[in-house]
């Protein structure tokens, strides 16, 4: 087996293949945090200002809001489409770990654990268990069985640079494919000599006259389909 | 085959089946009828999941197995999502399940109830004879507003002073608020090897117990027991399994019997959830009558009738409902 260097998780379905979803860091989870953490802010302001108008009734109304936003304020997203506004804004969704969309009861159980997670202060707990396993899920996560992952587009358009196609000397597998394509979207940022000193190290496939072109070439192939040029 | 006909072949069954998808994910509400019935969605899933593994051994462009990919990802969610009956699983919830799984854990429940009353009985005891053993609990001030918060004199009985011109409807937020976030707490801590929820047990025990204790002498006592017995029905024992919620999860990571630690936590959460949730519901109807039926001054003969009918009704609640229809359930 190769040595992984991503942090892919891989979830195989009962019909045989096999689904990738790619867990969210601490980093930009505690970014989608703070932008919850503002709108949650902004709601009680909107709330006290509101309804202390009202006097009794009003401040009855405000605790409760207190309460239901505190508890529930991720529940009541997530369970519509695994997204808190924060993690829309960051690109990110809830999921389970075998990728099927967040329950209620699995919503529930993660931000009930989250008053653990954010022990002691700024989200400590939750951050070194993030920390401590291969798929960034703190306390609550555990408990539920849910991931928060990228929500991948998948109708995302790869352009590259147009170069006219020509095929592969050799079958190339997949990830072989895909290898070349990422070289090839990425080339427009890179330096023509960076992009000669890459290409070089794949000398065997694409020859050594401007062998980036080459490559540009394979990309093109591989991405218009065989021969629709 | 290559990829062109490939595509050429199948491109038809893909649009057919993302029209189903866009449906099921009810983004089209309003889109016409399908081309085809949506009873065919698990066969035509299948044939997307076979087209996917095709084009990944055929190693056709990396574009079209994202595509067919990104289809087998939604038709996944889509076809094993877990069901939402919200309203109906809530009727269940309350008649059958809830008290059920109290009784399923009673193991827990009874431990919970003695790290909560153990306490509370033993240090009530000591603050009844010891009328100074309170302010070793708590400050002078808070002592101070107990008193006068069931002082059979005041004329609100059960605020403090600084709540005293609060209404019903403002003190009903504030238990809302306080008491079903202890609850939650308590449960949540037991992710903590259990630590959490024992800790809060003894805590809410040794306090309410002190309290108790302190003001079960006159001039207090009778304003006291009035006020507190009938909410307590409903409050106390939802902290209790609130506690033993807690209790559950931390026993499922020290005892994982056949499982990994971790395995053996996830199947246990849910179970645990809907304990608290159980007595998250209670603490709610525990907080309309501490707010609107608790400070109501009635003779003391109706307010003990009641408060016995309130136990009385939570004990039966707990032990009887959802017997009778175990057997139909679980064949």
């Amino acid at each position: 087996m190769t040595v992984r260097l991503d942090t892919i998780v891989r979830y195989q379905t009962p019909e045989g293949v096999e689904l990738s979803l790619l867990p969210a860091g601490p980093f930009v989870r505690g970014m989608a945090w703070f932008i919850d953490f503002a709108i949650r802010a902004v709601c009680y302001i909107v709330i006290t200002i509101f309804l202390s108008w009202l006097g009794g009734i009003g401040k009855g109304i405000i605790m409760i809001g207190l309460f239901a936003i505190e508890w529930f304020y991720p529940v009541l997203f997530e369970v519509r489409n695994g997204m808190t506004p924060g993690k829309k804004a960051m690109g990110l969704q809830v999921v389970h770990d075998d990728g099927t969309p967040v329950s209620w009861s699995s919503s529930l159980l993660r931000n009930l654990i989250r008053c653990i997670d954010l022990l002691p202060l700024f989200n400590m707990v939750g951050f070194f268990t993030m920390l401590l396993n291969s798929r960034f899920q703190r306390l609550g996560d555990l408990a539920a069985g849910t991931v928060v992952v990228y929500f991948k587009d998948a109708t995302r358009v790869i352009t590259i640079p147009d170069y006219p196609p020509q095929p592969a000397p050799i079958p190339l597998t997949l990830a072989e494919q895909r290898l070349i394509l990422d070289f090839c979207e990425r080339s427009g940022d890179l330096s023509d000599d960076r992009r000669r000193e890459l290409a070089s190290l794949l000398a065997p496939l694409c020859g050594s006259k401007s062998p980036e072109n080459r490559l540009l070439a394979y990309g093109n192939w591989f991405l218009k389909g065989k021969g629709a040029a | 085959m290559n990829q062109n006909q490939f595509e050429h072949t199948y491109r038809k069954q893909w649009d057919q089946f993302q029209q189903l998808l866009e449906i099921l994910e009810k983004k089209e509400r309003e889109a016409g009828k399908p081309e085809v019935p949506l009873s065919d969605f698990p066969q035509r899933y299948r044939q997307v999941c076979n087209h996917y593994g095709l084009a990944q051994t055929r190693h056709y462009s990396p574009a079209l197995v994202d595509m067919l990919h990104g289809l087998v990802l939604r038709g996944h969610r889509q076809l094993y999502r877990k069901k939402n009956g919200l309203l109906w699983q809530l009727v269940h919830f309350l008649v059958r399940d809830f008290p059920r799984t109290v009784r399923q854990h009673g193991c827990a429940f009874w431990l919970a109830f003695l790290l909560f009353y153990g306490p509370a009985v033993a240090i009530g005891t000591a603050t009844y004879f010891d009328s100074v053993l309170i302010y070793s609990l708590m400050g002078e001030n808070e002592v101070t507003s107990m008193e006068t918060m069931y002082n059979p004199n005041s004329d609100k009985v059960g605020r403090s002073l600084k709540r005293s011109s609060e209404t019903n409807f403002s003190m009903f937020g504030y238990y809302i608020l306080n008491n079903i976030s202890i609850g939650f707490r308590t449960f949540a801590g037991g992710i903590v090897f259990g630590v959490g929820a024992v800790f809060l047990l003894l805590f809410n025990g040794l306090m309410i117990g002190g309290v108790a204790g302190h003001l079960s002498h006159a001039p207090y006592s009778l304003t006291f027991w009035q006020f507190v017995l009938g909410h307590g029905a409903f409050e106390l024992t939802a902290i209790v399994i609130s506690g033993a919620a807690g209790l559950v999860i931390g026993y499922s990571i020290l005892r994982p019997g056949p499982y990994r630690r971790l395995d053996s936590l996830r199947l246990k959460a849910p179970t645990a959830l809907r304990l608290v949730m159980g007595a998250a519901l209670m603490l709610v109807c525990a907080a309309f009558i501490e707010a609107f039926w608790s400070p109501v001054v009635l003779p003391p003969s109706v307010k003990f009738s009641v408060a016995g009918v309130n136990w009385t009704l939570v004990t039966l609640y707990l032990l009887l409902m959802g017997r009778n229809s175990r057997n139909k359930n679980e064949s």
